[in-house]
């Protein structure tokens, strides 16, 4: 466990808010520049949520609380015996909550982590499955803690009978996990249901499932409930189809769509880990978020957190958190959220300093894509680059203590540069046992493979040994840019290999670039 | 006759709050069915409640000990298809 709470990169509370650059990006990528065109009340809704805003994930943080073991359906993805602290990934988590205990914990948390905006309930089973447990929960919360923002996350099944109560807590963001409208589909995903006092096996139980989602889904945005729909991409099961599942959820009104890898592996013991359904590569998954992307917002910051997560996206703070520790912590409710106002305040001054020196900096991709007939031969190779950050929007890791890196995609057409956000790659993909779960492969030959299809790496620092080894499997080291903003940085070097002639251009584009 | 929760249960509380007759209890190391309270759910259900929400093949047994969900009854897999449908799987 030791070795866990080495590993991490060493967050910076104190140092977050405001202190320096921050995210200028008028949007980290194509899906805030999709949040925009929202309407002002949605926006609102968002603009501070780190799992529905990709800009707002670089400075607020959020929790999850494990009141919900209980699950109503079975997934081919899940296993409910799995339970390792080096694991992140969703449905795991070490310690179930009741309800009481999980208010205590939400408090305590929101007292020492002041960027907190969001508690969330995820599991580990279904919330809605467990709707006293998790009702209570929110109940308190929102006497308690009226300025933490409260969501839930469901399969659906039980969403549709629940729908009142969940608006009667002010619950104003869920989130529906859809992986499928046909229930042929379904059938190969969810093995049976338990439905009306019987389990319900196959094809029969995943119609019901599904037309319970879709109900559900409605009458939330029907009561103008925010909907994000979760999806897992299971490659041969429904990976073409979920350009369906996009149509129809958006057509209903949801207002974000994320399409996340699948995650089996044998020793997680689920039913595709076991039988060895492969996972989607990056390739894929980036491939099947553009082509669902259409009109509505993607998210692609997603980091498949685990149930009982603690702190930034992509990070996990839960052990500082334990029942014990936080039965120990002395806390002035009061003085915390005025604490937590303060940091905000603090927080969207930035934000909105940063917002406003960027904005002729970058044209958004989707006004590009939109004024499409471009002028081919002007367009320059796109290039991806990996990015080693604690969050603020700013290049501020050392790349031997990066536990994930910020993948953005530039691009540029005649005078214009484009730099995305395309998607966050975790080096020990779920798990950080390191060395003591047996795996060969060294860190950094792990690392150097998480960073595959990428031209060129940006940290603060890289030692020797690092930089020699990245050069040789052809990645181009950079240090040069520490503290900057990620996407200036990223155009910087973009231009600096471009004017080099370092980039693989197309024959036809490198030839009249000059 | 009473059900039997044995120790490859969870823990995940599916089965309390379904009981009728109020004979589970969460316990460590995994929960328990009072087999005097326990009725299988007759006269109440057409299934035994416990049974058909457990997520896990094998952790309840019948009055008889036999397990109500045996291997692959939750999967869906028979057991003697496991190797081709591996197969099948691992081609996608």
């Amino acid at each position: 466990m030791a070795l866990v709470a080495l590993d991490r990169p060493l967050p910076t509370p104190a140092a977050t808010p405001g202190a320096s650059g921050g995210c200028s990006a008028g949007g980290c990528g194509s899906s805030a520049d999709k949040l925009a065109q929202l309407p002002e009340h949605i926006r609102a809704k968002v603009h501070n949520h780190p799992c529905f805003s990709e800009e707002a994930h670089h400075h607020y943080a959020r929790m999850h609380v494990a009141v919900a073991p209980a699950c109503n359906i079975q997934c081919h993805y899940c296993n409910r015996k799995y339970d390792c602290s080096n694991e992140s990934r969703p449905g795991v988590v070490s310690e179930l909550l009741t309800p009481e205990q999980a208010v205590k914990k939400t408090l305590a948390v929101a007292a020492e982590i002041p960027q907190m905006t969001v508690l969330g309930i995820a599991g580990p089973g279904d919330p809605l499955a467990n709707p006293e447990r998790t009702l209570a929960t929110f109940r308190a919360l929102s006497k308690n803690a009226p300025d933490i923002k409260l969501c839930v996350s469901t399969n659906g099944l039980a969403l549709p009978e629940l729908v009142g109560e969940i608006c009667e807590h002010n619950i104003d963001h869920v989130t529906i996990t859809i992986n499928c409208v046909d229930p042929e589909i379904g059938a190969k995903i969810y093995p049976w249901i338990f439905w009306n006092n019987r389990r319900i096996m196959g094809m029969k139980g995943a119609r019901i499932l599904i037309e319970q989602q879709q109900k559900g889904l409605q009458m939330l945005c029907d009561r103008g409930v925010l909907v994000k729909v979760n999806s897992v991409l299971i490659p041969g099961v429904n990976d073409q189809h979920l350009k369906e599942v996009s149509r129809v959820v958006k057509a209903k009104g949801a207002f974000l769509h994320n399409v996340m890898p699948l995650i089996a592996e044998p020793e997680h013991g689920s039913f595709y880990g076991l039988m060895g359904q492969r996972g989607p590569s990056d390739e894929e998954l980036q491939a099947l978020q553009d082509e669902c992307a259409g009109d509505m917002a993607m998210m692609r910051h997603c980091r498949q957190c685990r149930a009982d997560a603690v702190g930034m996206l992509g990070e996990d703070r839960g052990a500082e958190f334990t029942l014990d520790k936080v039965a120990a912590m002395d806390i002035d409710y009061e003085a915390a959220m005025k604490r937590r106002a303060e940091v905000r305040a603090v927080i969207e001054a930035s934000r909105a300093a940063q917002q406003q020196g960027r904005s002729q900096t970058f044209i958004p991709i989707t006004s590009l894509k939109r004024k499409k007939p471009q002028p081919a031969p002007a367009a320059s190779p796109a290039a991806r680059f990996a990015v080693a950050t604690t969050g603020g929007g700013v290049i501020d890791q050392h790349f031997g203590q990066a536990r994930e890196f910020l993948v953005y995609e530039a691009t540029a057409a005649g005078n214009d540069l484009d730099v995305r956000f395309l998607a966050a790659r975790k080096v020990d993909l779920y798990c950080s046992g390191g060395d003591t779960c047996g795996d060969a492969e060294d860190r950094l030959a792990k690392t150097i493979r998480t960073l595959e299809g990428c031209t060129g790496v940006l940290c603060s620092r890289i030692g020797f040994e690092p930089w020699e080894r990245l050069e040789a499997a052809g990645l181009v080291p950079n240090g040069e840019h520490a503290m900057e903003p990620i996407e200036d940085a990223v155009a910087a070097v973009y231009r600096e290999l471009l004017a080099e002639g370092r980039l693989d251009a197309p024959a036809k584009a490198v030839a009249l670039s000059a | 006759m009473a059900y039997r929760i044995i120790e490859s249960c969870v823990n995940c509380w599916g089965c309390e709050p379904l009981c009728p007759s109020n004979a589970i209890q969460a316990a460590r190391p995994h929960f328990v069915i009072d087999g005097g309270a326990c009725t299988e759910c007759d006269g109440d259900y057409a299934d035994p409640q416990c049974a058909s929400i457990c997520p896990v093949e094998g952790a309840i047994l019948d009055g008889l000990g036999v397990p109500v969900n045996p291997p692959g009854s939750l999967t869906g897999i028979p057991p003697e298809h496991l190797v081709q449908t591996m197969a099948e799987i691992r081609a996608r």
